[in-house]
């Protein structure tokens, strides 16, 4: 010990005391980091993670996001077939229209033909499905007994399970589930069913050519309506899809993040001049401004969506106010900064042309902060438009909450893969319209008078 | 237009260059004014829209903005003495908010920088693969983390781990550019004299670039924790664990719990500018030291 104390800088066992510190350094991060993630994987429980985790749910979604299924349903009670996409309401196939691999016949007896040579036929309360190598799977279903049953084999296979209230038959090729009320055979096919056009509308069907045919061609489909009228607004009031809805809400997100950015800018301009030490010496407001910056940033855009939406109810405003109060905090303190780092040489210069003080902040400070205030508020306008999104998830507004309840739904999951995808091109649009307009906006200030 | 500037008097030239100038900023001013109002145009019909679509109106609700703050307050402050120990009760979920941000960050920071190192100019391991991680890298970025959140809460179930890796994901593209931003000005001195005594691509990366670049990344991942921080009580909120579940918990359950909500507001504000404070002093010292 008395030795090491002697040694001068520089020295061998100087150095190599130095070399002993960086090596223990060296280990001792990554030590630390590991053994917090050794903690991280028991707090968060993730070995119990694999029971929790619900991996059918994964193969549902992602089976659903680029598929979808068609219903061909017989009701058990009042008899009668019905067929339609999705099994809703609205993607219902109208009275003698049906999908090319069924054939009705007769009020209550259709053919369904699936993929790989199955084929479904329906005949009232009795169904028969043809499965290739296994062999013919009857049921009868009857109001007194349930559904009954014959198999091929005595032994059930596990791609059925069966009750005397259900029977669910799932193959490679459909779907069919027996109860009392109804019998369904399901069909996945490839692809966005329905998404320009509904059953209903005339356009269903036709090929893309087709429909540029029609545009241009002065017969009409629909009366007292131009074809390509027609074509626009039965697009744009697809039921199954609700483009309108969906463009309404993604302009609504659009526009949170664009009115709480801008309005943020506005209120925070004036009350950084107040913060900004050489714009105001009067201490004890500067500190009182800066401390407001702080609360409003710190209270988060979470709290004050809370608030906000209590007063105001959910909606965009909510979402736009909530941006505007946390990031009026925010640039508040940047511009604030951006004020204190202001060249004083200019606002002399024009100090002595006997401007007056208004003049000077105009053509004095004005011009020296509007890169760093441009820039600083296309970069927010982008990242608020992510911002916006969740904020709407939270309050109930634009795309975020379209997305939220098609997720709780669970079952449309190809119009949550259609949310997503457009929630990542609105942010990349914002992205690219923001980094367009930094470029042009501040190289023509620089280069302009 | 030449001609009569060479053959004019000074004066007139004087005259001609000051018209010119005054055309000019004429020109600018009224682009100026134009701009203008197409701004308070679109910033007016916008708000008139926002205030349409919403349900509750502006003006109304501009009046009882105070309401809901005051009944918070009041019953908080009626139970006054119950909130340190309701504080105390949320910790554990405070507690897990802050380790969500926490493994986030570091997990989002250790994967940007080798997603940085790979899609920088001459750094990268495979240099025609850059633009492939650069687009990996935007496409991280622009999706919200709750986007992320909500898929996977649905396929994991609630808890942390659906936040943290949502959030994680996000901090991987945004920390990617700002690192890989970082890279670029760092210099290929010592990654060429590691490549000469036979050194391999990690250990060039390793003892060529980080010791530059440390400090930087330091700063940017700080910056990033305090965001984190906010995003994880955000998610808590919409069913990923923390202390956002128990704001939205004790929220929805409304009045008699607003003691609660006041608790759980005092907790987070608190955390997020304990962080913000903490992460802005340690940026500092590592910006100065640099």
């Amino acid at each position: 010990m008395t030795t090491l104390t002697q040694d001068a800088p520089g020295t061998v066992p100087d150095m190599m005391r130095h070399f002993r510190r960086k090596k223990v350094q060296a280990f001792s991060v990554p030590a630390v980091i590991l053994a917090y993630f050794v903690y991280v994987f028991f707090a968060f429980d993730i070995p119990g993670l694999a029971d929790r985790a619900r991996l059918d749910n994964a193969r549902i979604l992602v089976a659903d996001s680029y598929s979808h299924k068609t219903h061909i349903t017989r009701d058990n009670r009042t008899g009668g077939i019905t067929m339609a996409v999705e099994g809703e309401n609205k993607g219902t196939y109208p009275e003698g229209m049906s999908p090319d691999w069924v054939s009705k016949q007769g009020e209550d007896r259709a053919v369904v033909t699936l993929e790989d040579g199955h084929e479904v036929v329906i005949d009232g309360p009795t169904m028969r499905y043809d499965v290739p190598g296994y062999g013919v799977i009857a049921a009868e279903v009857s109001r007194r007994e349930g559904v009954q049953l014959d198999l091929p084999e005595a032994r059930v296979p596990d791609w059925i399970s069966a009750t005397s209230s259900r029977v669910d038959i799932t193959t490679e090729a459909g779907r069919v589930t027996l109860t009392k009320a109804r019998t369904e055979v399901m069909r996945y096919q490839f692809g966005w069913e329905l998404f320009w056009f509904t059953l209903d509308s005339p356009f269903y069907g036709k090929s893309f050519f087709e429909l540029a045919g029609l545009a241009f061609s002065g017969e009409r489909v629909v009366e007292g309506r131009s074809n390509i009228a027609a074509i626009a607004h039965d697009i744009w009031n697809n039921r199954m899809w609700q483009h309108k809805d969906v463009m309404w809400a993604v302009f609504e997100t659009i526009l949170m993040a664009f009115l709480g950015t801008m309005g943020a800018a506005m209120l925070a301009l004036p009350l950084a001049f107040v913060a900004a030490r050489n714009f105001n010496r009067l201490m004890p407001v500067r500190f009182a401004v800066r401390r407001f910056f702080d609360f409003v940033r710190g209270v988060d855009a979470l709290i004050w969506t809370i608030i906000l939406a209590r007063a105001f109810g959910p909606g965009p405003l909510t979402g736009s106010l909530a941006i505007l109060l946390t990031d009026s905090g925010t640039f508040g303190k940047l511009f604030s900064e951006a004020l204190e780092n202001v060249d004083n040489k200019q606002i002399e210069g024009v100090q002595s042309t006997g401007a007056r003080p208004l003049q000077r902040y105009r053509f004095g400070v004005i011009p020296q902060i509007t890169p760093v205030l441009l820039s600083q508020l296309l970069y927010y306008l982008e990242s608020n438009t992510r911002s916006a999104t969740i904020i709407g998830a939270i309050t109930g507004g634009g795309i975020g909450l379209m997305l939220t309840q098609a997720i709780i739904t669970q079952k449309d999951w190809e119009e949550v893969s259609y949310y997503i995808v457009l929630i990542i091109l609105m942010v990349m649009l914002m992205d690219t319209v923001s980094g367009w307009l930094r470029r042009k906006l501040i190289q023509s200030d620089a280069g302009g008078v | 237009m030449t001609e009569t500037s060479m053959t004019g008097a000074p004066a007139g030239r004087v005259d001609e260059v000051q018209s010119a100038y005054m055309q000019m900023t004429r020109r600018k001013r009224m682009y100026s004014g134009i701009m203008l109002v197409v701004f308070i145009a679109l910033m007016a019909s916008g708000f008139i829209v926002a205030d349409d679509r919403n349900a509750g109106g502006f003006w109304d609700g501009i009046t009882n903005i105070f309401t809901f703050p005051g009944e918070v307050l009041s019953e908080a402050g009626e139970k006054i003495a119950l909130l340190p120990a309701l504080m105390w009760e949320f910790l554990p979920s405070l507690i897990e908010t802050i380790n969500i941000a926490a493994a986030s960050t570091l997990l989002g920071a250790i994967l940007a920088i080798v997603i940085s190192l790979l899609s920088t100019r001459g750094l990268a391991r495979w240099p025609r693969l850059i633009p492939l991680f650069r687009r990996l890298m935007d496409i991280m970025r622009a999706i919200p983390e709750i986007v992320i959140a909500l898929v996977l809460i649905f396929i994991l179930g609630g808890g942390p781990v659906p936040a943290m890796i949502a959030i994680a994901l996000h901090t991987v593209g945004a920390l990617g550019k700002l690192f890989s931003e970082v890279n670029e000005n760092a210099s290929l001195n010592p990654v060429e004299g590691l490549q000469s005594a036979g050194a391999s691509w990690s250990q060039r990366m390793w003892l060529g670039i980080m010791p530059q670049v440390a400090p930087n990344y330091l700063s940017y991942a700080l910056l990033r924790f305090e965001i984190n921080i906010r995003a994880s009580a955000i998610l808590g909120f919409v069913g990923s664990g923390g202390i956002g579940y128990d704001l939205k918990n004790a929220f929805s359950w409304g009045q008699g719990r607003y003691d609660e909500v006041a608790a759980i507001f005092l907790l987070l504000f608190g955390t997020i500018v304990f962080f913000d404070q903490l992460s802005g002093y340690y940026r500092n010292k590592l910006i100065g030291e640099g």
